[in-house]
């Protein structure tokens, strides 16, 4: 059995000597990210059923209402949480190896191809990540004001026919289970959002001596506050995934009439 | 409590080799590399292996056990299943030596490249400086490498492109970020990781990490943070206009 | 000749550990073209296994420190066996040599002002090791290489030196090969510096590497340098016992330094009945003293008992486990679950925490570690200048573990790391102004090199010789069972008896396969210096009959007056080994006082 060691090493696209099932983890991202993909395209193409009573679509958020777009306004919207997603310092991995396959997995071999990792277009732009999180952070606190607006329900019930509450109505502080959702979303998103490598780098990354840094001891909170939400990146990054999926179509079918929200307060 | 262990161990030089198999007594708590010690005193002693401590504090037995970058001197023979043969395999980003020894030379050159460390005028009017303990703790988890070198052997970019000659690899990416996040250091070396280090042909898919002996978070707390470094001073037109404005170097 | 490399330099460096790497890095600063050659890869050398600190009187922690109780603890450490002015120059320099490394990049821990931490160990008055968690020597050696590579200095690497040159009675190079290709390499050098380290691996159970087969004590012998103190071995107090395979890893001093405590399997913390004379009144008579300095006020309690030097506590070990209060698998308790908080342990002690839960499966923040005693450390060495580290044959120096007489009778937990910098930098020093008075080194003899030459390769010609590997594992048997902690006269004659019957085994062992990389073939070589350096302890341990320090006879248990500051001195006779009686100097008064009535 003489041989090279080349011929004993991964010699082709997933050749390799591990004995484990190193494909499982890629395959499953692949399938994850492409559920939401359709998922998502699918629901911000619509244009319908995005507003249930005091709640608001995440996929929707800020409301736009332009006569110049031909598409769903969402499309506008989703390009900002999109590029931050995409250019994420988590989410490269997963993709670089769930799709690109660069490396499928650790130690196992890749098709050969010229290689140029992030240093040439168009992942050269992927350095483009902290312009994203500052709309990202953005995108936070408009959420968040989404979730402030769910709380105040019509005083009058006249509005559940239609779905739909018209403007000027008498408003009363309430709380539904789609507030809930929202606030849960809002939660894991800001979680996600102020875990970002790019928000840590520039609240105090950057800083190599707190004690002598203008600022240096609140930088250094807030770099650590950062690093420990960083620290779980990739869970926030799934679980925020989810959920705004999740309350885009709990919204959803509340406005389609095929569940019925509950009032908790 | 002993048992039969068959081990699959690649014996020969770069030109050819082969898988050979060894049985071998095992004891209760072996390591790998007590397995193959014991084959190389009593079956094999021409049985290339480098290794020093034996304790996981220097980095030397690195190889492939199974497939995986690993110490051997840290991996239990318990670890795997008694009825198959454990495969031990040299480390594939470098060029084979003979059996399981690799020519790490390469490393040792990088190293040399990366501007030093440099510490800014002493605090104290004896020459001294003052730290303390929270803004220190971060290089020193850098500090904890122990160029067993698995990280540039599991890279991608090093292991299947060879880019030797434009990638330092994530052990001397995490050598810069030990000094670049120094607090007393005060040398510039964003330009270096962009040139010469091919920080960006780094794709961050965190291998490095995953097989670190010594659990160093070798992407997130070292690559990272060094990759938005050089966004800072090459990619980031905000921070390029602050910098004018100011007339300051933001590092 | 036609096979052998050759290289030149002013001053060459066998050895890259601590002690080789400052060497280098003076000798480079004071403008000398330096080659550091090492027998593994660089930064892989024994150094980098030290973990609990490196022992300097920054004072501060304890503003009360300084030099002269340092001075004083490593005196009363060594059982007053050390060379004075060796241990003088150490604690003298040893802050200047930390502080140095701050400016080169080292990141020990701080205190709460932002100065170097200091941790407490056994021996030491006060808090006194600079440190990093539990890997000091990893950081040491780190600031060190990178230090020395950007100094210029040329590394060699995976090269075994086998012969140190004399031309005209001088130190002029030496000769070796390197590992990967077997090839031999020459150096011709003004000036030679010994940075080998010890000679642990003459004993099955040890904390050392198999590099320390004793190269630079054998080196020295071979060229004709004396060498003293070789019957003092310091056997560490707590090493892993259990399971087989990892018997004498070391389990660092400073989990006693951070309130570990030792117990025999009936529970008693057994160090309280094992208080020497000398050292009564400096520890805590009560648990709860001991307790209270742990967790509270260093300056009201005294130092725990675990806390005394390590030939004591090593021989208290001993005697738990022979009369019958041992732990299953032959060693005692060392306890901190039960004194310190989970969080703390794995802050101050990760790689301690590490080591046990990969290799041993204990979680050492919920259960007591099964530990004993390990071969660590060799005081003996070569016998050398305290000023300039030359020893008895000019050229040759020798620094850190390889040199004797700094630690006396034992070592104190954190000098080795402190003696690697001070004296390191000193002989780099010496060794660079030695080679630039003397100009170009000589010619070599083209005979001794040709002979050391077919003298290694002749394994090679008994393909069917005897596995090296056998005779490495007979002698360690017999070092360990007849020259280890308690030694006595009919044990170390037969050791002398066995060590020659080994030397003609040695002499047909055989080699097959190619010089490329070939373990046999390297233990082969080793073989020499460890029969060497087993001979040399074995012998002094013979005349020393007495009990000082590090060596215990079970037939002289007591310490003999007359035999104090008086030292075992061996050198080479042609192919004999001579060993003779020599006073060391008298200490000067003011000095013997400070000793007497504390600092």
């Amino acid at each position: 059995m003489a041989t090279s060691l080349r011929d004993l090493h991964e010699g082709g696209f997933g050749a390799t000597l591990r004995r484990d099932s190193w494909w499982v983890a890629p395959a499953l991202t692949a399938t994850v990210l492409l559920s939401f993909a359709v998922y998502a395209t699918w629901a911000a193409g619509t244009g319908t059923h995005y507003e249930w009573g005091p709640y608001l679509s995440p996929f929707y958020s800020p409301l736009i209402q332009t006569s110049w777009w031909p598409l769903s306004p969402a499309f506008l919207i989703l390009v900002f949480p999109l590029g931050f997603r995409v250019t994420c310092y988590y989410y490269r991995k997963a993709y670089y190896r769930a799709f690109f396959l660069d490396p499928v997995a650790c130690a196992v071999g890749e098709a050969r191809h010229g290689y140029k990792g992030e240093s040439k277009l168009p992942f050269l732009l992927q350095n483009v990540h902290r312009f994203f999180m500052y709309a990202a952070v953005v995108f936070i606190f408009i959420l968040s004001y989404d979730v402030i607006l769910a709380l105040r329900w019509p005083v009058d019930g006249a509005w559940r026919a239609a779905g739909i509450i018209p403007a000027g109505s008498p408003r009363t502080f309430g709380i539904g289970l789609g507030t809930i959702v929202m606030a849960a979303n809002v939660g894991l998103l800001a979680c996600y959002t102020f875990g970002c490598h790019s928000l840590r780098h520039l609240v105090g990354g950057q800083v190599d001596c707190f004690s002598c840094a203008r600022a240096g001891q609140l930088r250094y909170r807030l770099w650590r506050g950062v690093s420990g939400l960083n620290r779980h990146h990739m869970t926030w990054a799934w679980c925020s995934l989810f959920s705004v999926a999740l309350t885009d179509l709990y919204i959803r079918l509340c406005a389609m009439g095929v569940i019925t929200d509950i009032r908790i307060l | 409590m002993s048992e039969q262990r068959r081990l699959r161990i690649f014996r020969g030089t770069r030109s050819s080799g082969e898988l050979k198999e060894y049985a071998v007594e095992a004891g209760e708590g072996m390591v790998v590399l007590d397995a193959v010690h014991k084959i190389q005193a009593e079956q094999a002693p021409d049985l290339a292996v480098r290794w020093n401590c034996k304790a996981g504090k220097c980095g030397s037995c690195s190889a492939e056990v199974n497939g995986r970058p690993k110490l051997m001197c840290m991996t239990r023979l318990s670890d795997y299943p008694v009825e198959q043969p454990i495969t031990i395999t040299p480390m594939k980003a470098f060029p084979l030596v003979r059996d399981l020894v690799t020519d790490v030379s390469w490393n040792y050159e990088v190293n040399k490249r990366i501007p030093g460390f440099r510490p800014r005028t002493p605090d104290a009017p004896d020459g001294t400086w003052r730290m303390f303990q929270y803004e220190v703790e971060r290089p020193q988890e850098f500090r904890k490498c122990i160029e067993c070198f698995l990280c540039q052997d599991v890279c991608h970019v090093l292991r299947t492109h060879g880019k030797h000659q434009e990638f330092i690899g994530p052990a001397f990416l995490v050598r810069a970020a030990a000094y670049e996040t120094h607090p007393l250091d005060v040398a510039e070396r964003r330009d270096f990781l962009k040139t010469e280090g091919g920080i960006a042909l780094c794709n961050i898919t965190k291998c490095c990490t995953e097989v670190c002996p010594e659990s160093i978070t070798i992407t997130d707390n070292a690559i990272i943070p060094l990759k938005e470094r050089v966004v800072d001073a090459h990619y980031d037109p905000l921070a390029a206009l602050w910098r004018k404005l100011t007339g300051k170097s933001n590092d | 000749m036609g096979d052998v490399r050759s290289y030149e330099h002013d001053v060459l460096v066998i050895g890259a550990g601590g002690a080789g790497l400052r060497a280098a890095i003076e000798a480079a600063a004071h403008g000398a073209k330096v080659a550091l050659i090492c027998k593994s890869l660089l930064g892989k050398a024994h150094t980098v296994m030290a973990e609990g600190g490196a022992a300097a009187a920054l004072g501060t922690v304890v503003d009360q420190d300084n030099w002269r109780v340092h001075f004083r603890d490593t005196m009363r450490g060594g059982k007053m066996h050390n060379n004075w002015r060796m241990a003088q120059i150490h604690a003298q320099e040893a802050p200047d040599r930390i502080r140095e490394l701050e400016a080169w990049g080292a990141l020990f821990d701080r205190t709460a002002d932002g100065r170097i931490n200091q941790r407490p160990f056994g021996g030491h008055t006060y808090q006194r090791l600079a440190h990093v968690g539990d890997r000091t020597g990893l950081e040491m050696i780190r600031v060190l290489q990178d230090k020395a590579v950007h100094a210029g200095v040329e590394v060699h690497m995976e090269c075994t030196v086998i012969k140190v040159l004399v031309v005209d009675e001088r130190a002029a190079g030496a000769l070796g090969y390197f590992r990967e290709t077997g090839r031999f390499a020459l150096f011709r050098a003004g000036a030679v510096v010994l940075a080998t380290g010890g000679i642990g691996k003459a004993w099955q159970v040890t904390s050392n590497s198999w590099e320390y087969t004793g190269d630079g004590h054998y080196l020295a012998y071979d060229a004709g340098a004396e060498l003293i103190d070789m019957e003092f071995v310091q056997f560490h107090p707590t090493a892993m016992v259990w399971p087989p395979s990892v018997r004498g890893i070391l389990v660092t001093e400073g989990v006693r330094g951070e309130g570990g405590v030792l117990r025999n399997s009936q529970g008693e913390r057994f160090m309280f009945r094992y208080m020497p004379e000398m050292f009564k009144g400096d520890f805590a008579a009560t648990e709860q003293e001991a307790d209270a300095w742990v967790t509270g006020d260093r300056m009201k309690n005294r130092r725990p008992p675990e806390l005394l030097t390590r030939d004591v506590v090593s021989k208290a070990i001993v005697k738990e486990i022979e009369d019958g209060r041992g732990t299953p698998h032959g060693g005692v308790f060392l306890d901190i679950a039960s004194k310190r908080p989970a969080d703390f342990i794995k802050q101050k002690l990760p790689s301690m925490y590490h080591q046990f839960k990969e290799l041993a499966d204990v979680d050492i923040t919920k259960d007591p570690m099964e530990i004993g005693p390990t071969t660590h450390y060799v005081m003996g060495g070569v016998k050398v200048d305290a000023e300039s580290q030359m020893s008895t044959v000019p050229g040759l120096f020798a620094a850190g573990e390889v040199a004797g007489g700094m630690h006396g009778a034992n070592r104190l937990g954190g000098n080795s790391l402190s003696d690697l910098l001070v004296f390191g930098r000193r002989a780099g020093q010496h060794a660079a102004e030695l080679a630039k008075r003397r100009g170009r080194p000589p010619a070599s003899p083209r005979a001794a090199v040709d002979a050391a030459v077919q003298g290694a390769l002749a394994p090679f010609e008994r393909p069917t010789g005897e596995n090296p590997f056998a005779v490495q594992a007979a002698l360690q048997d017999v070092m360990q069972r007849k020259a280890g902690i308690v030694r006595d006269r009919s044990g170390l004659e037969q050791t002398l008896a066995e060590l020659e019957r080994l030397t003609e085994r040695a002499r047909h062992v055989g080699i097959a396969g190619s010089r490329e990389y070939n373990p046999g073939w390297h233990t082969a070589l080793d073989l020499r210096s460890l029969l060497a350096v087993s001979e040399m302890t074995a012998r002094a341990a013979l005349e020393r009959t007495e009990s000082r320090g590090a060596h215990t006879r079970g037939d002289h248990p007591d310490s003999d007056p007359k035999q104090e500051r008086r030292q075992v001195v061996v050198r080479r006779d042609a192919d004999r080994m001579t060993v003779r009686w020599e006073a060391q100097p008298e200490l000067p008064a003011d000095l013997a006082k400070l000793i007497k009535e504390g600092a």
